[in-house]
């Protein structure tokens, strides 16, 4: 399958769009007519009709350039959003195998990965790239090899240290992040990092999490799907870039809701590494506009009754006071109140 | 939620090295390499004897970037639950076995500016590996192994070979030989961290000592696999299923679910991990806490149980499964 790469940005003039097959795969987080917080983890394996998300363990699409372009722009600007304690060089390399193996593995006609004893020879061909490093020998590849892959594979990514019954943040590539920063959570554990989401610590949520993760098994990695919103398809939604993206929530209007209001998804899928033993998160983001979210009635109707419902703990939480009333109007034009069907793929 | 990752291998050669210990390795029926691991790692080999399933936890010896196979070294125990013993005397080159994927519960700490590991008999198996591993990673290292005889020893001979006596250091019992467990701690570099491995009076000289000495606790690690120890017979009740299944006295909880078609988790089957922690709804004996997982007021609550090695003194518990 040859994906077509679109050209597009995800900044100032905002010409992110979906094809419609791009909605078809979008990996749409609701799976009933109401939301609250759970450990939604299931095995990552492959799921979903022709050509969803969910079909390959490590997805490619077609914002993959331009999604590459953006990250180059937000290191350019801000080179701490990638960080690696020196600690972590062999789950490092652990990430870089596991990312080049499943994109070329997924996508042979784009990527191609050829290993000699520990002499390898990586192709992106979208990316126009062609690099001959020595596996383990960091001196070999233009920097450090979890900066390398991570500039070539769609999503942030965070690499969790697993010591003494905790889990450590303690290396990453984050630029299109939901409001949280890795420069801020470096060295954090996972009780910490979490620190301030509503509801979800009372309900114990984080504890279970956290001791799932920890006995997370090497070749079962496991999924689960967050979300939020965001104004306009912008990616880097960061806190050190709060006055570029805030004020744009106070721009929706009812003329405006179709093109501006996204519903923002992040698949999370967790890897435990080979060598490292550490855990590999990838915190991979999907946005749709909810004009091309209606274009499928299921999820236009399921939508409109999420938003309608939510606590209002999370509304605040998730940042959707502002724009949420005009949202819900715009829906309820798409919601006749027909039943819909249990899951989250299409009709 | 289950996904079948397991592997199914044939014995590829077999070895004696020592008094008691043999050498298995494993290669993959479908010829597909092996994941790499991480010193330390353990995988389940389930051997079918006879009418018997058996499912034993046994540390990955070679080296973690070895994809062509999987070698483990077993001891020969007195009063074999069946587990060494099958693997002794019936397992042959040829034959299949299932393996797990590996875990690592006795992982090293990447951020330590030296390693001192120390084994005791058939405990040196995980350190074959990471030594492996820590060289490849340029780490520095040391190993202090005790052994009962020379040739109750196994690979101490390779390993001084391959890393040198300066970081291989032997101990012999029947030598009068001992690890000066207090001399070799006292005078480490900041952000030493000690693994140790051997039988339980051991572990908890090592680390009694260290803590003695005023080691923190994140910089002392080690592992024992636990055999669920036999007892007298009971019989479980799974609350939810409402079923009622029979506890035989060499078989744990977890063996007996297993045997009657029973899905239960579990990682490490040695009572170290806590993946197959289960609620107790109530029991009309006393609990009898074989794990090394729940914390002491866990135990005392009497509201959960380790399956894979705990037992009762009673007659009947009944499970929340």
């Amino acid at each position: 399958m040859n994906i077509k790469f679109k050209n597009e940005t995800f900044r100032d003039d905002y010409t992110f769009k979906n094809s419609s097959e791009a909605i078809r795969r979008f990996p749409f987080p609701f799976n009933e007519d109401k939301y609250m917080y759970s450990v939604n983890m299931e095995p990552h394996v492959p799921a979903g009709p022709p050509g969803h998300a969910y079909n390959k363990p490590i997805d490619v699409d077609e914002h993959f350039v331009a999604e590459m372009a953006d990250r180059a722009k937000v290191l350019k600007e801000d080179p701490l959003r990638y960080q690696a304690l020196p600690h972590m060089m062999a789950a490092q390399w652990d990430t870089l195998e596991l990312l080049m193996e499943s994109q070329a593995a997924g996508y042979p006609e784009h990527f191609t990965l050829e290993k000699n004893g520990d002499q390898w020879r990586w192709i992106n061909r979208p990316m126009g790239i062609d690099q001959t490093f020595t596996f383990g020998d960091a001196s070999t590849l233009p920097m450090e090899p979890l900066e390398f892959i991570t500039r070539q594979a769609q999503g942030d990514f965070v690499i969790v240290d697993q010591r003494d019954g905790q889990l450590w943040c303690d290396a990453g590539m984050v630029t299109t992040q939901a409001d949280w920063s890795l420069d801020f959570d470096i060295g954090m554990n996972f009780h910490e990092w979490h620190g301030p989401v509503p509801l979800a610590h009372e309900i114990g949520v984080f504890d279970r999490a956290l001791k799932f993760l920890l006995n997370l098994q090497q070749g079962r990695p496991v999924r689960r799907l967050n979300w939020t919103m965001t104004i306009n398809p912008r990616l880097d939604t960061s806190p050190e870039n709060y006055h570029k993206w805030g004020p744009d929530r106070a721009t929706v209007t009812p003329e405006n809701v179709g093109d501006k209001v996204h519903l923002r998804c992040e698949l999370q899928t967790l890897w435990r590494l080979p060598r490292s033993n550490a855990i590999l998160f990838v915190i991979r983001c999907y946005l749709i506009k909810m004009e091309e979210l209606v274009t499928v009635p299921k999820w236009a109707r399921r939508f409109h009754r999420v938003l309608r419902d939510l606590p209002p703990e999370l509304v605040d939480y998730k940042g959707l006071t502002r724009y949420r009333p005009t949202t819900i109007e715009w829906l309820a034009k798409f919601d006749d109140g027909q039943p819909t069907t249990p899951g989250i793929y299409p009709e | 939620m289950t996904v079948n990752t397991e592997m199914k291998v044939r014995v590829a050669a077999t070895a004696q090295v020592a008094d008691k210990v043999k050498r298995f390795r494993f290669e993959r029926v479908d010829g597909q390499p092996m994941p790499v691991f991480s010193g330390g790692a353990h995988v389940i080999v389930s051997m079918r004897d006879g009418k018997a399933l058996r499912r034993n936890p046994y540390s990955l010896m070679s080296s973690p970037e070895d994809s062509a196979g999987y070698e483990i070294s077993v001891l020969r125990v007195e009063n074999s639950r069946g587990g060494s013993a099958f693997l002794h005397e019936k397992l042959k080159e040829g034959d299949e076995l299932i393996l797990s994927q590996p875990v690592n519960l006795f992982a090293h700490d990447h951020r330590a500016r030296k390693h001192i590991m120390m084994a005791g008999g058939i405990g040196i198996t995980p350190f074959i590996a990471m030594m492996d591993q820590m060289e490849r990673e340029g780490a520095a290292f040391e190993l202090h192994y005790a052994v009962r005889t020379r040739t109750h020893g196994a690979y101490w001979k390779e390993l001084q070979q391959r890393y040198g006596k300066h970081r291989v250091k032997i101990y012999c019992d029947e030598e009068k030989l001992f690890i000066p467990v207090a001399d070799v701690l006292a005078n480490q570099p900041l952000g030493t961290h000690l693994y140790v491995c051997g039988p339980a009076g051991m572990i908890n000289g090592v680390l009694g000592k260290a803590r003695e000495l005023g080691w923190p606790k994140q910089n002392l690690h080690s592992e024992e696999f636990l055999a669920p120890p036999p007892g007298k017979a009971f019989q479980v009740r799974l609350a939810k299923s409402n079923r009622t299944i029979d506890v035989a006295p060499h078989q744990s909880i977890l063996e007996a679910l297993e045997a009657n078609g029973v899905d239960a988790p579990y990682l490490c089957r040695g009572g170290a991990c806590g993946q197959c922690e289960t609620g107790v709804v109530s029991c009309d004996g006393e609990l009898e806490h074989n794990d090394h997982f729940l914390e002491p007021d866990d135990k005392a609550s009497g509201r959960k149980i380790m399956i894979c090695v705990s037992r009762i003194t009673g007659n009947v518990v009944t499970l929340d499964l």
